[in-house]
């Protein structure tokens, strides 16, 4: 492929490409994100290829592997065009049928999505209540595109705002653009993107640099890669028009080396996007240039913050400085440097394009436009989400996520990560944007939503939460250091049983020191979890304290398991796996624990078959006497 | 054959000396030889003309980089929030009983490396666990035998 040396040369690759394409030809398409990956999703599609190729069908069905389509829960999925017939948890031995299936214009019945409610079967994706209560702007295209194929992105209008600003736009335009668009980072304080955009603009120094957070190291999100993964090319197209904006011509992109998918289709993008004429020496015949240096994240969760990410690209350990000037005044190398979340770059394209009034049309009073989630833990619909700002906690979980698993009941969602809060029921109905959230004592975050039910422990979690700030502070400044050491050194003596009630005073005082006090960010927002579990659940904490008590049944310390004689039909499942030889009994003797060999490793509680049910975690009493010797006396069926 | 020098100055030379890639020379060197032996940090150290002491710098701050040799087999438990309310401590606990070492540990026998990563991005499938380049998930406790079972 040569260069595109022209807008014009552009429209007419685009309508080549489209010429070339038949959208009414059957299309196969397969979900090849991480999550897919856990479940098959390579077997399924080598199976599919083998198929097509069996069936002498490849000519006329299409394949493509495209990044995630955000029902991660219902994985390896396959949708097929222009139908838009979608099948849920696709096995490689489901290909033959598939295959003919789109051949014969058949719908196969067993693989479709069933309602839990109604138990209705339903055909088409966008009919799913997973998907239909979504309003997938930036996450859209993911489930269309190959993400390896440029053409696939050109197609669907890839580089057209791109296109737009550099022909139609002074830098100024753009800028302003952005600025009455009203973006705010996605990745977690919400700042205006605008204005950081023009602070680096106005900002004395050259050259300036512009930058891709893709160091997504929030524990439970997984958006920013699952983007990087499906859509290179909407973060690349972003970031040049940002730097079009702000008048750089170097840019950089740091992605967390845990993720290779993400480092493996982004180097591709580059590759393509500079071999197409997108980067580089006179972009589309603008007179722009701009080049793309990638960085690989080598794992520290603080780096991920803005000036630590800066020194982590001048090649050194990345450690927060003091913000007395912002960033976007002296950055990389002191010189001024804009830096925004993938999601945020990958949002500025459908800002040019389709303009900030209709980008003001979405969301909030404060909080505009859309947010991807990342529902996830005790929810029935995990996976990733795409809802305009202004929607409620309970229409995400319950709408979308189709509420708590197993009948439990829900007991908080967590949002922000570990710098945000955990979010109890009474505020369920709380509109969900970057001001609601810090009111209720949580933040946006990058868009992780951790939803928790009466089986998770709120001082377990708090104490989790802690324990991986402690690992992950850089031990720059003391506040941080020193106050989560001794923040967890509390916490784990009230899970552990040994906690005094002036403690959680102490955790108080700390935390304020901590959030007054800190160097960066991540210190000084650290105790949030803390702080919001102890405003709205400290009957739990006080359980540990007073009664010894883990109400959730989680601390290890505080908790026995127990065997209902009543309940055990002395199947010996249980007795067989536990790995201490601690459960006692025999065939036709009801089961019991011996509780001063029992680890309280949970294997027991799991494998009981469900209809027993015998197994049970008890808290705060002592623990039944056992009955040796006692013989079952089976219900007659 | 190549020795230390050679394969350090070819992935030198890929970032053009450029000190500022230290730790991408380092995340390069390592996935080669799969960790980072005292010789590599020195020869990284005189061909980037960084100091040494700033390569040990980066080398411990980042939780990529290994200074004791690794296992056969990398086993990583996920540790990320969504794992977490799903059950991976027990997880945890059991591997940990299982191979008999910590997190952060290597078997004797060199057969397995042990590690708690903060999230794997596979939410979806939690309580996840990842052997080498393999997720398996979700996971319940007493399915952590089955899949250690297999690289034996």
């Amino acid at each position: 492929m040569s260069r595109i040396n022209s807008f014009a040369e552009l429209e007419k690759l685009r309508q080549e490409i489209k010429g070339k394409r038949d959208s009414n030809k059957p299309c196969i398409t397969l979900c090849s994100g991480t999550a897919c990956h856990t479940s098959a999703s390579e077997s399924v599609n080598e199976a599919l290829e083998r198929e097509l190729d069996r069936q002498g069908l490849k000519g006329e069905i299409g394949l493509r592997r495209t990044g995630c389509h955000g029902f991660c829960e219902k994985g390896p999925l396959v949708v097929i065009y222009p139908e838009e017939t979608c099948y849920i948890n696709v096995q490689p031995e489901d290909a033959a049928e598939i295959v003919q299936g789109v051949k014969e214009k058949k719908i196969i019945e067993r693989l479709l999505y069933s309602d839990p409610v109604t138990g209705e079967k339903i055909v088409h994706e966008s009919e799913i209540p997973f998907y239909k209560n979504q309003q997938r702007l930036v996450f859209g295209p993911n489930r269309w595109i190959d993400p390896e194929s440029i053409e696939d992105y050109l197609y669907i209008g890839g580089y057209s705002a791109l296109s737009k600003a550099l022909s139609q736009m002074t830098p100024d335009q753009v800028l302003e653009e952005i600025k009455k668009a009203n973006l705010r980072g996605r990745g977690g304080g919400g700042f205006p993107a605008g204005r950081k955009w023009e602070e680096t603009k106005n900002a004395p120094g050259e050259p300036k640099y512009v930058i891709v957070n893709c160091d997504e190291g929030d524990p439970g999100a997984y958006m920013d890669r699952s983007l990087m993964e499906g859509n290179p090319h909407s973060v690349i197209e972003g970031l040049i028009i940002g730097a079009y904006a702000i008048g750089s011509h170097e840019g950089f992109v740091y992605v967390r080396q845990e993720y290779p998918l993400a480092v493996e289709n982004l180097y591709i993008a580059l590759e393509q996007a500079e071999e197409y004429g997108f980067l580089g020496e006179n972009i589309l015949g603008s007179g722009f240039n701009f080049r793309v240096k990638v960085h690989r994240g080598a794992g520290a969760f603080v780096s991920g913050e803005s000036s630590a990410l800066m020194t982590a690209i001048e090649g050194k350990a990345g450690e927060p400085r003091m913000k007395y000037i912002h960033m976007s005044q002296r950055g990389y190398k002191e010189k001024p440097s804009c830096l925004n979340n993938v999601e945020t770059w990958a949002t500025v394209p459908f800002i040019i394009n389709k303009g900030s009034d209709w980008f003001n049309s979405i969301g909030t009073e404060g909080s505009k436009g859309t947010k991807i989630f990342s529902l996830v833990g005790k929810v029935n619909n995990t996976g990733l989400v795409e809802v305009p700002m202004g929607m409620t906690l309970r229409q995400i979980i319950y709408d979308i996520g189709g509420g708590i698993p197993k009948g439990r009941k829900f007991k908080g969602v967590q949002t922000g990560g570990p710098s945000g809060g955990i979010i109890p029921e009474r505020y369920l109905d709380t509109p969900i944007d970057f001001d609601e959230l810090t009111k209720i004592g949580s933040m946006m975050g990058s868009g992780g939503m951790i939803v928790m039910d009466e089986d998770t422990c709120m001082v377990d979690m708090a104490r989790y939460f802690v324990d991986f700030c402690c690992e992950e502070s850089c031990g720059k400044c003391i506040p941080c250091r020193e106050g989560l050491r001794v923040l967890s050194g509390i916490l784990t003596n009230i899970c552990e049983g040994e906690g005094k009630e002036e403690e959680l005073q102490t955790l108080e005082r700390v935390a304020e020191v901590m959030k007054d006090a800190s160097l960066c960010a991540l210190g000084a927002t650290a105790a949030n979890p803390v702080l919001t579990t102890l405003r709205y659940f400290r009957d739990e904490y006080e359980a540990h304290i007073k009664d010894k008590r883990c109400p959730a049944k989680v601390c290890k310390n505080l908790i026995d398991y127990y065997i209902d004689p009543e309940k055990c039909e002395a199947c010996m499942i249980c007795l067989r796996n536990c790995p201490t030889g601690a459960i006692q009994g025999g065939k036709n003797l009801v089961h019991w624990i011996e509780q001063d060999k029992c680890i309280k490793c949970g294997i027991c509680y799991q494998v009981c078959p469900e209809r027993f049910s015998a197994v049970e975690k008890l808290s705060g009493g002592p623990v039944p006497a056992p009955v040796p010797g006692r013989e079952v006396v089976r219900k007659k069926e | 054959m190549i020795g230390i020098s050679g394969i350090v100055n070819k992935i030198v030379d890929k970032y053009q000396g450029d000190r500022d890639m230290l730790i991408q020379v380092l995340l390069d060197v390592q996935s080669g030889l799969g960790w980072l032996p005292k010789e590599v940090l020195t020869e990284v150290s005189k061909q980037l003309g960084t100091p040494l002491t700033c390569v040990y710098q980066v080398a411990t701050y980042y939780k990529a980089f290994s200074l004791a040799p690794r296992g056969q087999h990398l086993v990583r438990i996920c540790m990320g929030t969504a794992c977490q309310v799903r059950g991976s401590p027990l997880i945890r606990d059991r591997v940990q009983q299982l191979l008999g070492i910590e997190p952060g540990e290597t078997s004797p026998d060199m057969k397995f490396s042990f590690e708690t990563v903060n999230c794997l991005g596979c939410c979806a499938k939690g309580p996840v666990i990842m052997v080498d380049d393999a997720y398996y998930g979700p996971l319940g406790v007493s399915d952590v035998d089955k899949v250690l079972e297999k690289y034996g």
